[in-house]
């Protein structure tokens, strides 16, 4: 019997790390976008280089794609363990497809890749033939696809590059051959002229594009891919990169940068912010502008170093010592990290406070096409003076913003001290002084919230559920909502999680049933808004297996929260 | 003429009276007087401890940040600036205890800057615990059975990670303190002073009569080119040589080797980013 899959198409490709998923899907992600497809990619991984199990889902759809989902179509398991590790998502619907002599699965279909490999000449192109396989599904342009091959490994040999497009052609043929499904997925032009980034990308992007030119780090999964991505960048534009000791001379050596001029970012995850929260607070006392991009892994300590949770909140929240104010963002897409990167740096600068941008390991991960990024047309406003004899750097005004002066630029003294300071910036004891100085740093929490990015609010007009969530979610809660088209249903996902916007209370008041989404365990952003809007909310739906929520689990987690609301 | 880098109306100071680091100041006031630098191009930065508080009393800019960690700062300010003059100050504490990690990588990467550190063999701010100079057998209120960890020897440990400018002088000889730092200072590459200093209120051993027993000055003719000997000079304890151990001008600098300055001596803040070139890097992504 021959089973049909119109428009959306989910791939998982499933093997030893080292295996070459990432090549097949690298090689799948440029071409069929190229060929006018939508295309999604996450992957999970083992803590591990070499061995375990590891996964790439890949969506190839008609339409736009941005979520996660639990249903595999058509699985390309590498090695024997392959089937055992996805586990349920692999059901009677899913097509098994690969060396059976390798992989041993009874009810799969043998496409003996290694084999076709060997015949084109060395076992090193059974990836490629993989990709040509899953192009002739496809039924993609097999010489388009094949000339693609051949410019995909422009650095090889030209035997190299001649034995892949062949492979590929060979592996093309193979999925040409196969009865069992028949895949219709529109092609357009669209895709074509779209960029293909993941969120690490957007987030350095978004980096370079606020002017960011100092960049330190200390690896970290899942934070290092913006630094690595910096890095590259340090090529072509003017950043400086250093890779720092630890954490602790990470945060220490920004703060520097910033204070003499530069636009500083730090990348890190939940266990190197706990070791930079001491900076933290002396940015908030020198008042310096900060940039810090934390992506989240489940804790506590080392937890699951190479999974995904937004369990770090409270954390970005309140770490560091005393009250001082701070910004924190969550992008939800690509699109919005791009931004709201940018954005960080503006407020940071502008308010001259820490701002952080939090997002996960499953939204570094994942990979989808999205329209060209503007460029801003004017370069950021630095908010930056050049003093005069009599500058003082803590000067009091009636914002609590006093105008940023760098040493070595103007004729004035530039002095930050991280104890209590006096307007020019030296110690003080006095209590009088210590109650100015907390007042004018307090009041910028009142200008933070009045910027504050809107939630977005989607869905029923006259809503009487309304699900709320936060950052990485928001592709899975939309195409879970989208699918179960319930009447009287709206979303509302916040991007910027504190301050929480203003205009939250008013939306979550009108909704008889709020219900809130989040991947980790104690429901900390809800915490956050109910105390913040005096609203209770009491229907949580959370997930802190390490894993990110599917389309499929939350269209059943919600539909069953609505129904015990009604 | 009045020292530009001393302040109209006197400060209010918090060391002890008879602290050596008042010594330190005056020695390090007549330095940067005599260097005649551009005052605005200056930049101290320490960390937290009594020596920690100099940039309070020097009229310059500063960045008095926290606890063991000036010299991260300290680096980034001289990379984002290469025109700013910048002196990390701090105590034993901060420098070898509680940033010695930072210690140990702000060799590797070598800045065009100056470490000052006032070595008085205890904790003076949190009031008299060992320091990780303090000699053996030093009774404190937390080390109550006697001090009996090995010392740190600043001098050895600087020379073994070929710091490029090593010297120790003691405060009580103001003059040779402050010559010492002005060649520190002009010194191309990262340069370390170890400053002997007494602690009036919790040191009772390592006094200043104490510290002129037991240190000596190099020979005029001392060749600080050589590493080995160098290094085993550094060796040397009680009596402790005074003087520049090891110089060397064979190592570049951080600031040298980063790419943006390769082509363009421009200090960043005076840079910006073109957008072309971002919308560039967005369309690779096509």
């Amino acid at each position: 019997m021959t089973r049909t899959i119109d428009h959306d198409l989910v791939i998982v490709l499933a093997g030893e790390a080292g295996q070459g998923i990432q090549s097949i899907e690298s090689i799948l992600s440029s071409f069929l976008k190229k060929s006018g497809f939508h295309f999604y990619s996450t992957s999970e991984f083992m803590s591990r280089v070499r061995g375990g199990t590891n996964s790439t889902e890949i969506r190839v759809s008609s339409r736009r794609v941005s979520a996660f989902r639990n249903r595999i179509d058509l699985l390309i398991p590498l090695h024997a363990e392959a089937v055992a590790h996805l586990g349920n998502r692999v059901t009677d619907e899913t097509l098994i497809l690969g060396d059976k002599a390798a992989v041993k699965h009874e009810s799969m279909i043998d496409v003996p890749f290694t084999q076709i490999a060997k015949e084109t000449g060395s076992a090193l192109y059974a990836n490629t033939v993989a990709a040509g396989c899953i192009c002739g599904l496809l039924k993609v342009d097999a010489e388009e696809g094949a000339s693609f091959m051949y410019d995909h490994f422009s650095t090889k040999t030209d035997e190299v590059r001649e034995k892949n497009r062949e492979a590929f052609l060979k592996g093309y043929e193979a999925g040409t051959a196969i009865e069992a499904v028949r895949i219709q997925i529109t092609a357009s032009d669209t895709p074509k002229g779209e960029v293909m980034l993941s969120g690490s990308d957007a987030v350095s992007l978004g980096a370079l594009a606020a002017g960011c030119d100092y960049m330190c780090g200390y690896p970290m999964s899942p934070a290092t891919g913006v630094l690595q991505n910096m890095a590259d960048y340090s090529k072509r534009h003017d950043i400086i990169v250093e890779q720092v000791e630890d954490e602790v001379g990470v945060v220490n050596m920004a703060l520097g940068a910033w204070y003499a001029g530069a636009r500083a970012f730090v990348t890190t995850s939940g266990g190197g912010f706990a070791l930079m929260t001491e900076g933290i607070s002396l940015a908030g006392m020198i008042e310096s502008p900060f940039v810090l991009h934390l992506a989240q892994r489940p804790g506590p300590a080392t937890g699951l170093p190479t999974r995904t949770e937004q369990g770090d909140l409270d954390l970005v929240l309140y770490g560091g010592h005393g009250d001082f104010p701070r910004v924190i963002l969550a992008p939800g897409t690509l699109e919005e990290a791009y931004t709201l990167t940018q954005k960080a740096f503006a407020l940071a600068e502008k308010y001259q406070v820490p701002a952080f941008i939090l997002t996960d390991q499953y939204f570094v991960d994942t990979r989808y096409n999205v329209p060209l990024f503007g460029v801003p047309e004017t370069p950021p406003d630095r908010h930056i003076m050049q003093t005069d004899p009599d500058y003082r750097r803590f000067a009091l005004t009636g914002s609590g913003i006093s105008p940023r002066g760098i040493p070595g630029y103007g004729e004035g003294l530039v002095c930050a001290d991280s104890d209590e300071h006096d307007e020019s910036g030296h110690i003080t004891e006095s209590m009088d002084m210590r109650v100015r100085m907390v007042e004018k740093r307090k009041k910028k929490h009142a200008a933070l919230l009045a910027e504050a990015v809107p939630p977005t609010l989607s869905g029923a007009d006259n809503y009487k559920t309304l699900v709320i969530c936060w950052g990485s979610t928001k592709p899975m809660v939309a195409e879970a909502l989208e699918e179960l088209a319930l009447p009287d249903v709206a979303m509302l996902h916040f991007s910027q999680v504190f301050p929480v916007p203003a205009g939250a209370a008013a939306i979550l008041e009108k909704a008889e049933h709020i219900v809130s989404v989040e991947n980790n365990s104690s429901a900390q952003f809800t915490r956050l808004l109910a105390t913040e809007t005096g609203i209770p909310i009491r229907h949580t739906i959370l997930k802190y297996d390490g894993l990110p929520f599917s389309v499929e689990e939350l269209a059943e987690r919600l539909s069953s929260a609505v129904k015990e609301g009604k | 003429m009045a020292n530009q880098y001393d302040f109209e109306h006197k400060p209010d100071i918090a060391w002890c009276p008879g602290c050596g680091d008042f010594m330190i100041r005056k020695a390090l006031l007549s330095a940067l007087d005599e260097l005649n630098l551009e005052r605005e191009k200056v930049v101290l930065v320490s960390g937290i401890g009594q020596a920690a508080k100099m940039p309070q009393y020097v009229n310059t800019s500063f960045f008095n940040g926290l606890h063991g960690r000036g010299l991260p700062p300290a680096t980034a300010i001289k990379a984002c600036n290469p025109e700013l003059t910048v002196i990390a100050v701090g105590g034993d504490g901060d420098m070898y205890g509680e940033g010695g990690n930072h210690f140990l990588h702000v060799t590797r990467r070598n800045p065009d800057m100056t470490l000052f550190v006032h070595d008085n063999m205890v904790y003076g701010l949190t009031k008299g615990q060992g320091a990780p100079t303090s000699r053996p057998g030093m009774e404190t209120p937390v080390q109550v059975f006697g001090v009996f960890e090995k010392p740190v020897n600043p001098m050895a440990l600087a020379i073994s990670l070929d710091v490029t400018f090593v010297a120790r002088v003691f405060c009580g000889d103001i003059e040779q303190t402050k010559e010492i730092m002005k060649r520190a200072i002009r010194h191309k590459g990262f340069a370390l002073v170890d400053i002997f200093q007494p602690c009036v209120s919790f040191n009772k051993i390592n006094t200043l009569a104490w510290f002129k027993e037991n240190t000596y000055y190099l020979d005029d003719g001392w060749d600080p080119s050589d590493r080995a000997a160098s290094f085993a000079k550094a060796l040397e304890e009680e009596p402790f040589p005074l003087g520049v151990l090891y110089e060397s001008d064979h190592r570049s600098t951080f600031e040298e080797n980063l790419s943006v300055y390769k082509k363009d001596r421009t200090p960043l803040y005076r840079r910006s980013r073109d957008s072309a070139a971002v919308a560039a890097e967005i369309r690779a992504k096509v």
